[in-house]
């Protein structure tokens, strides 16, 4: 459990950590909280040459919300400052996961950052951010992007960020009324992550029926996915039920010594229907 | 005035230092120009070893040493308990290398060893030693390993069979069956377990080219073992010329009982740097592959009886997975501690069992929390259910009818424990069950249960109760028993204790045996303080070094309070004898005149014409009016072994919440009665209670140690080996009957392993209780939410 030997830098702005990790040509990496990082490092399954810490850039800190209303989120912003924040409070399905993400420690160092670039297929946040239709903002020495999250997770630990860019930046759409969010999740009892694990948004009810629904399923796949079969399920006016019975539709569902295909394919619409009833019940 | 603490909820006078950080465990001790030593390990469960290639490792940087297995000059490790007591048994002994030469038998065994600098070269080094291996087939599971085709593991094991071993009356057994109204058979499986204490091992060896002696210090439960086993068996160095040291032990749970490859390796790499200290760390997932697992049991059942709920006969046969080859004691475990004490706190006229010692290509099992009798607890106590759900008989009712009644002690039980061959006749000495059963299910509302499932059921959950009413054999135990050849380890288990007395009057109490966290200090203390009168803080216990404590079998078998606890107040009466005479001097007495009241010696009628032990100690030392013939100073030293074992029992009593939907079980009542004699101090007795539980536990919902069908440990480390957390646990409900030991003094018993033997099978009993309404019968643990959803999908519909 000791890693293999690397040099270390900290990053003195955001400018120079991209230089540095443009110029390392993929053997640089960044570290933020070092949560996800540090492990792998240890089992000697990652070895960097070089770690950039990116962990003290007050430039990626903290939540504001922009002028268009919607909420920006800095890349390295910790579950504990999330669950703390005033604006997202109003976000229902942040204080159903965080507290149930990692333990003290984890919270109060993991990044959401960190977190999405790790792009584990069990990470609780990714399937947050799917469900909110969240965006990233990605920056290169090069230049800027935003990539919509539902495309940014491209398999196990693969996403489309590349080696020199750093994600500096989360944005959420403003919190509406007329929606309820709300996580659920069974948990893999030894690491604590999800076996399966969805967050669901649902409302803007016209009277007969949805006609808002978006829901984020994470370890289920090989990456965290909308669920997009159940949300037009709900949409087009099937019950509950029956739309969370769609919740693997087109996935290839993963299987483990904790959870097989056929269990973890029928834990998942059990949480897609927890989700979206505690959803709706969270509209009053 | 000394306040007597005998009995009372004494704080633990070592958790100051333990809980601060300030603790003292191997990895703290940091020895001058201290060298740093890294195993290397197969990846491979099965394979032969074609070459190894240190060459490149020995020119990386801080590489003091490379040694394999051709450059050890020492015997593989000693096994020191072989399956016994019946003729022309057979144990087809292969025993570990400190590192392997020809072939390995599991991922994690041994091949080489890097000395460097720092730990950090060291495993550096590591990855620059090219193995050269010739992967075999492999195979993980007892029962296939016996087959016919199946991958054999070692040359004078046909059949991968370590022995075949069967204890009981084989043809009174069969008979019984036969004749039974109703006899229900059932597979089950005790899946195998990683201990899991939270200081993994680690050791340092110091050689001394200028004495030619060792030094270890180790992680163990056993130093003095250890030193023997080492000199006699590994090493052939005398053994007066090992030293034994366990610093803190930050838990073992048996794990440091055992001789283990890291002990010679540090010892010889000190030897080669010419005694530079060497230290050996375990990490976590080293831990997990090369550190004894327990359990591991597959077990064909019958239980016979009448309709009545008499259960006449028990027939087992048990595979008993042992690992690729043997750790010190592991056959012990499935043939003495577990199928001798099958029938637990029943009595069952009938019992025969069949064991098969089996070798896998797995990490060797050996004694785990309870060792062999939560093994066995599981069996009878899955039998009692079964058996009761088949005549449709409460199951309360049915352990009722089969307890061994309170006037039927001493109880010899049918599976041989009075009959060990050559040994001593070893019988149940004292019990009351019944009153501990009734008032455990009295606390856990049993009376009440058919209506709480009812309405649990309109929440969408299904309630079970379980129960486990548990025998266990404590204080293991009197030599001539576990002395004897092929019943135990050829070698004795008493205990000792020498207690010294400082001019003073403040004590040093040295003993045998070896805590790893249980709280000895304070116990040990809390009796020579009632003994002799004099308040705890004036005491003080040793224990760990085999330079400076007497000789001592260790602790481990719930031992410590019952055999080494009677050492110590040997040792304290030696001292208040000695005392008394001095006082009888210093009074001008005669001795039969002076009487003791704690601290006060006195001549009989006149309290007020007294010396105090500190005066007399005081008077000793100095001992310039030391009478004609006595000896100066208090320094006396007393060996004790029992005459038989101690008996706790208990009820469980366990309630869980199944879900329907994901088949999620919650534990969300446990209450436990147990008898475990008299306290010496109840607040430790019920921390030790809460562990074990919470372990049994543990194996029950969530634990399991996983190998592929090639032999990889996929449950590798904590990711996906799930120990239990305090969230997942509800408060435990601890209550007591009080049946004091009547084989010590103190009337105690031993409390170490009790949860851990009981909670399993209560756990267990409980979710297959939950889930009667789907017909299920019995299902495998760990009965995780896949298990348990799975179980309700086969038979859903099997009734309303
Ligand atoms: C004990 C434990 C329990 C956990 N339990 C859970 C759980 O229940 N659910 C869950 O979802 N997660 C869990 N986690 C994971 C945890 O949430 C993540 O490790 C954490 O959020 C990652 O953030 P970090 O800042 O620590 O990332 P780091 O470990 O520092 O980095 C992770 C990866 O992201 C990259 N990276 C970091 N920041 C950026 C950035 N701004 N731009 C681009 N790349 C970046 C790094 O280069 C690295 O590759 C657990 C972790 C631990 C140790």
């Amino acid at each position: 459990m000791i890693p293999a030997a690397f040099d270390y830098v900290r990053a003195t702005s955001l400018d120079d950590a991209l230089k540095r990790l443009a110029t390392a040509g993929g053997g640089a990496k960044a570290i933020a909280g070092g949560q996800s990082l540090l492990p792998l490092m240890k089992l000697r399954l990652a070895r960097p040459e070089t770690l950039v810490d990116i962990g003290r850039l007050a430039e990626l800190k903290g939540v504001h919300r922009l002028p268009d209303g919607r909420v920006a989120v800095g890349a390295l912003t910790t579950y504990d400052e999330m669950l703390r924040d005033p604006i997202l409070r109003h976000y229902g399905l942040l204080a159903d996961a965080i507290p149930n993400i990692g333990d003290v420690q984890v919270r109060n160092r993991g990044t959401i950052g960190g977190s999405i670039a790790h792009a584990d297929p069990a990470s609780d946040m990714p399937a947050i951010l799917l469900a909110l239709d969240a965006e990233v903002v990605a920056r290169s020495s090069r230049a800027e992007r935003v990539i919509p999250i539902t495309s940014f997770f491209e398999g196990a630990f693969a996403s489309v960020l590349h080696d020199d860019e750093l994600i500096t930046e989360v944005r959420l759409p403003g919190g509406r009324d007329d929606v309820g969010s709300a996580y659920r999740a069974i948990e893999q009892p030894a690491s604590g992550y999800s076996i399966a694990g969805v967050a669901a948004v649902v409302g803007a009810h016209d009277g007969t029926g949805w006609r808002y629904c978006a829901v984020g399923v994470t370890g289920v796949g090989d990456h965290p996915y909308r669920a997009a079969a159940v949300e037009k399920a709900v949409i087009g006016g099937e019950s509950l039920a029956q739309a969370a019975a769609h919740a693997t539709d087109g996935v290839t569902v993963a299987s483990d010594i904790h959870a097989d295909r056929e269990y973890r394919t029928h834990v998942a619409s059990v949480q897609v229907l927890r989700a979206l009833e505690a959803a709706i019940a969270r509209l009053g | 005035m000394a306040i007597d603490m005998l009995g009372k909820r004494v704080k633990r006078v070592e958790d100051q230092r333990l809980i601060s950080g300030a603790g003292r465990y191997v990895d703290d001790i940091k020895l001058q120009s201290m060298a740093h030593c890294a195993i290397l390990r197969s990846p491979y469960a099965h394979a032969l070893i074609r070459g190894i290639d240190t060459s490149k490792a020995r020119l990386m940087p801080g590489v003091l040493d490379v040694m394999i297995g051709a450059d050890i000059p020492y015997n593989p490790l000693p096994m020191a308990w072989p399956a016994g007591g019946s003729a022309g048994l057979r144990n087809n002994v292969n025993t570990p290398r400190a590192l392997a030469t020809d072939s390995v038998k599991w991922t994690g065994e041994g091949v080489a060893a890097v000395i460097a600098e720092t730990p950090e070269q060291a495993l550096d080094a590591l990855e620059a030693i090219v193995v050269g291996y010739d992967p075999l087939p492999a195979v993980v599971d007892a029962e296939k390993a016996t087959l016919a085709g199946a991958p054999q593991l070692h040359e004078n094991a046909p059949n991968n069979i370590v022995f075949e071993w069967a204890v009981g009356d084989k043809a009174g057994t069969a008979a019984a069956v036969d004749a039974a109204d109703v006899v229900v058979r059932q597979r089950l499986v005790n899946q195998r377990l990683i201990p899991n204490p939270m200081e993994t091992r680690g050791d340092i060896g110091l050689y001394n080219p200028g004495t030619d002696e060792y030094t270890i210090w180790m992680s163990s439960q056993t130093p003095h073992i250890q030193r023997l086993l080492l000199a006699a068996f590994v090493m052939g160095v005398p053994e007066h010329k090992i030293r034994c040291i366990s610093p803190d032990v930050g838990g073992a749970f048996g794990t440091k009982i055992f001789t283990y490859a890291d002990y010679p390796i540090v010892l010889l790499a000190s030897k080669r740097l010419g005694g530079r200290p060497v230290k050996w760390i375990e990490g976590r997932r080293e831990n997990y592959q090369a550190t004894i697992h327990g359990r591991d049991h597959i077990t064909y059942l019958e239980v016979a009886g009448k309709r009545d709920g008499e259960v006449t006969a028990i027939r087992v046969k048990t595979f008993a997975n042992l690992g690729g080859r043997l750790s010190t004691i592991g056959p012990g475990i499935p043939t003495t501690l577990y199928a001798r004490v099958l029938s637990g706190c029943y009595r069952i006229p009938h019992v025969y069992a069949e064991v098969v010692g089996v070798y896998t290509n797995t990490v060797f099992v050996d004694a785990y929390r309870g060792a062999g009798r939560p093994e066995a607890t599981y069996v009878i106590e899955r039998a009692m259910d079964l058996f009761a759900n088949e005549i449709g008989m409460d199951r309360a009712e049915v352990r009722r009818r089969n307890f061994i009644a309170p006037e039927g002690f001493p109880y010899e039980n049918p599976s041989g424990l009075g009959t060990a061959s050559g040994g001593a006749k070893i019988y149940i000495d004292s019990g009351n069950y019944e009153p501990a059963m009734d008032k455990a299910l009295e606390m856990a509302g049993y009376a009440g249960i058919e209506k709480a499932k009812a309405a649990a059921r309109a929440r969408g959950k299904y309630l079970g109760i379980g129960q486990s009413s548990y025998l266990e054999v404590c204080g293991v135990a009197p030599s001539k028993w576990i002395g004897a050849v092929g019943e135990g380890w050829g070698a004795a288990m008493w205990e000792s204790a020498n207690i010294k007395v400082h001019l003073t009057g403040k004590v040093v109490i040295t003993m045998g045996t070896q805590p790893q966290g249980q709280g000895h200090e304070t116990t040990y203390a809390q009796i020579i303080g009632h003994e002799l009168g004099i308040p705890m803080e004036d005491i003080v216990v040793q224990h760990s070094d085999t330079q400076g404590t007497p000789f001592g079998y260790g602790s481990y078998g719930s031992r410590t309070s019952s055999v080494g606890s009677t050492a110590a107040i040997k040792a304290a009466a030696k001292i208040r004898e000695k005392a008394r005479r001095y006082a009888a001097h210093m009074l001008e007495a005669s001795v039969e005149d002076i009487e003791v009241e704690g601290a006060n010696y006195f001549v009989k009628g006149s309290p007020e014409v007294k010396k105090t032990f500190q005066e007399i100690a005081f008077a000793l030392d100095l001992a310039f009016d030391a009478p004609e013939g006595m000896e100066p100073y208090l320094d006396e030293t007393a060996y004790y072994d029992t005459p038989n074992c101690t008996w706790p029992f208990g009820t469980h009593v366990a309630l869980v919440e199944v879900d329907e939907a994901t088949g999620q079980v919650e534990l969300v009542r446990y209450v436990a009665v147990d008898d475990v004699g008299n306290k010496i101090n109840p607040m430790i007795v019920d921390g030790q209670l809460h562990g074990g539980i919470v372990q049994g536990v543990g194996q029950a919902l969530w634990e399991g140690a996983v190998y592929s069908d090639d032999g990889q440990l996929l449950s590798g480390s904590m990711l996906d080996y799930a120990i239990p957390r305090a969230s997942w646990l509800p408060t435990l409900e601890l209550d007591e009957t009080v049946t004091p030991s009547p084989v010590n003094p103190l009337g105690v018993k031993g409390v170490g392993e009790a949860g851990a033997i009981a909670s399993t099978a209560a756990v267990a009993n409980a979710v297959n209780d939950a889930l009667k309404p789907f017909g299920v019968k019995h299902l495998d643990m760990p009965l995780t939410p896949q298990v348990v959803w799975k179980a309700m999908q086969s038979t859903k519909g099997a009734q309303a």
